[in-house]
């Protein structure tokens, strides 16, 4: 099956010509399949905003190509704007874009712009009100009296209004407490699952992309280092460390684990998944130790567990460590 | 993108003599560098003037490409005022059509005033390019200073100033992020006619008040957490000094200033 969106050989120059001339992306290959959940990580300035903002046509390929659905997305003046509501783009911080005076006008933006008919326009705004979870008393309400994870939702569900078959959320979670992402990634999921749509997410988070996506994409100075399942991505953690991105912190602990001579397997990046590795890693550890001295196998596990935990607890600075650097990077580029 | 390109209050960071001035020494050189300019009416006196102004430009080590960059926004009033007077100054024709006649007073006095234009664009230009806008503000508060006595609030309006100055490039950029993002919805800025266009401004400037708004709020508030409370007894990191080079370019300045002056009171 062809994919429903994909880029070739993308290259893209900004200020060419100048001497600020910087290569955000060099001859990147990306493609994405109907119906597919992937991320795409990378850290602050690896070009990944400037791949997503190809996607749907807002920035012109310096060189190469983006198609959508086997079509070059630049074809014609038309084609590009029908492709922008094809492919929904809900940016960073999105909530900061409202300016209506009621929710349901703001959610209603896009498909009018589509030009839907009202009937057409009413059913999207409520659906996809529901899709974020709003109750249909807010519609009516200035988005300005909102809560932020509200205001959030609203942005989302006024791209989702548009129904696109492809959805890119750039960091969607970025400063919403735990419940509120939780509720953010499950409305994501929601959309994914009822409309078959394809979901591009562009994270930060490790554990949160590894659960989410079916597919990782790493970008790093402006091409793809990586791409394919959370654990085949993670199996390259010190790599990716390298590249100044951080691993979920059950991978550190079983690289580290496996460093030490352990025979664990690699790609492991959840605790359920780390359980089972642990029990496995047991069973066959007892299978072993009824050939030697039990008493010396136990002591040498309840060694290797302290030593775990101590690790989980090192993985934690390193990764407040990395938020700390790309809030620096912004704050230099402002 | 063209956002971007925006040299409005720019400043290229450098360590030549000219970025090292006091700032009031180049606020004071200027005016009187723009008096002279003003003053100079005949070809002897407009070449010393340029030839100041290009003596100053290398010293600064600014890049003639940055000046030449400043001035796309004001070539059509170099052309509007170019041809005005090409063809309402009286005097021998050159060419005629229809109604229209080109002199040679008119071409010789076209070229003048754009050379005037010119070269008071690049002055200005040159003290927003080596003075950093703090400099800047810190040098008019401290020439505009005998204004308080009349109770004119200079510190606040030197502050305003830096403020706006400060906000110019994160105002652009957020400009540029909603566009875009209204644009992933559909937002169509570029055609239509102009009530049209001005409708589709509206996505663009409700997020934008609201989110300079914000701005200012956080930033009064991170003021006053830092017991920001006007200019009353407020001392300076950097006290302004004036030193050896500033007396002697402002020498330099008053006697070209006098000098243009004498030269066309004789007719120069």
């Amino acid at each position: 099956m062809p994919p429903i969106i994909e880029t070739k050989q993308l290259h893209h120059l900004y200020s060419a010509g100048t001497p600020f001339e910087h290569a955000a992306l060099k001859g990147v290959d990306f493609s994405a399949q109907a119906g597919e959940y992937l991320a795409i990580i990378g850290r602050t300035g690896s070009g990944k905003s400037t791949l997503i903002q190809h996607l749907n046509g807002l920035l012109k390929p310096t060189s190469g190509q983006v198609l959508f659905e086997g079509g070059d997305i630049w074809e014609s003046k038309e084609r590009t704007r029908a492709v922008r509501f094809q492919v929904g783009l809900v940016f960073q911080y999105p909530e900061y874009q409202l300016f209506e005076e009621t929710v349901y006008k703001d959610i209603s933006f896009g498909p009018k712009n589509m030009g839907l008919d009202e009937g057409e326009v009413d059913r999207r705004v409520r659906q996809a009100a529901r899709f974020v979870g709003l109750d249909a008393s807010i519609l009516d309400k200035s988005p300005f009296d909102l809560s932020g994870g509200q205001k959030r939702r609203v942005a989302i569900a006024g791209v989702i209004a548009m129904e696109p078959q492809v959805l890119i959320l750039d960091e969607p979670t970025a400063g919403l407490d735990p419940a509120g992402a939780a509720q953010i990634l499950e409305n994501i999921r929601t959309y994914h699952r009822e409309k078959k749509a394809t979901i591009i997410l562009v994270s930060h988070s490790m554990e949160e992309v590894a659960r989410e996506a079916g597919r990782l994409v790493v970008i790093s100075q402006g091409s793809i280092p990586y791409s394919g399942t959370p654990s085949q991505v993670f199996a390259h953690g010190p790599q990716l460390e390298e590249l100044g991105l951080g691993v979920p912190a059950m991978t550190r602990v079983f690289a580290r684990l496996r460093s030490m001579g352990l025979n664990v397997p690699t790609g492991v990046y959840t605790i359920e998944q780390a359980r089972d590795a642990v029990l496995a890693a047991l069973a066959r550890k007892r299978a072993v130790s009824l050939n030697r001295l039990p008493r010396e196998a136990g002591d040498r596990l309840c060694g290797e567990r302290k030593k775990e935990s101590g690790d989980m607890e090192f993985s934690a600075p390193p990764a407040e460590n990395e938020m700390k650097r790309t809030s620096s990077d912004e704050g230099g580029r402002v | 993108m063209a956002l971007k390109d925006i040299t409005l209050g720019q400043f290229f960071p450098g360590n030549s003599p000219i970025h090292r001035l006091d700032p009031r020494a180049k606020l004071i050189g200027l005016i009187l560098y723009i008096v002279a300019l003003f003053l100079a009416s005949h070809w002897l006196t407009y070449l010393i003037v340029f030839l100041v102004l290009a003596l100053v430009v290398a010293v600064s080590t600014v890049k003639v490409k940055a000046l030449v960059r400043g001035m796309k926004p004001v070539v059509f009033l170099l052309v509007f005022t170019a041809v005005l007077n090409m063809f309402y100054t009286p005097g021998r024709a050159l060419a005629s059509f229809w109604i229209f006649t080109i002199t040679y007073e008119g071409v010789v006095r076209a070229f003048f005033m754009v050379a005037r234009i010119l070269m008071l664009i690049s002055c200005t230009f040159l003290l927003t390019y080596t003075t950093s806008p703090l400099a800047l503000t810190d040098g008019l508060e401290s020439l505009l200073g005998p204004l308080k006595k009349i109770r004119v609030p200079v510190h606040e309006l030197s502050m305003i100033m830096s403020i706006a100055l400060r906000f110019i490039p994160t105002l652009i950029e957020e400009t540029d992020k909603i566009m875009s993002a209204q644009r992933a919805r559909g937002a169509d800025f570029d055609s239509g006619n102009l009530v049209q266009k001005a409708k589709a401004l509206i996505p663009l400037l409700v997020p934008l008040f609201i989110s300079a708004f914000r701005r200012a709020d956080e930033l009064a508030t991170a003021m006053e957490c830092r017991c920001y409370h006007g200019g009353e007894g407020r001392t300076r990191m950097n006290q302004l000094h004036y030193r050896v080079g500033d007396g002697l370019f402002l020498a330099a300045a008053l006697l070209l200033c006098v000098g243009i002056g004498v030269l066309a009171h004789f007719g120069w």
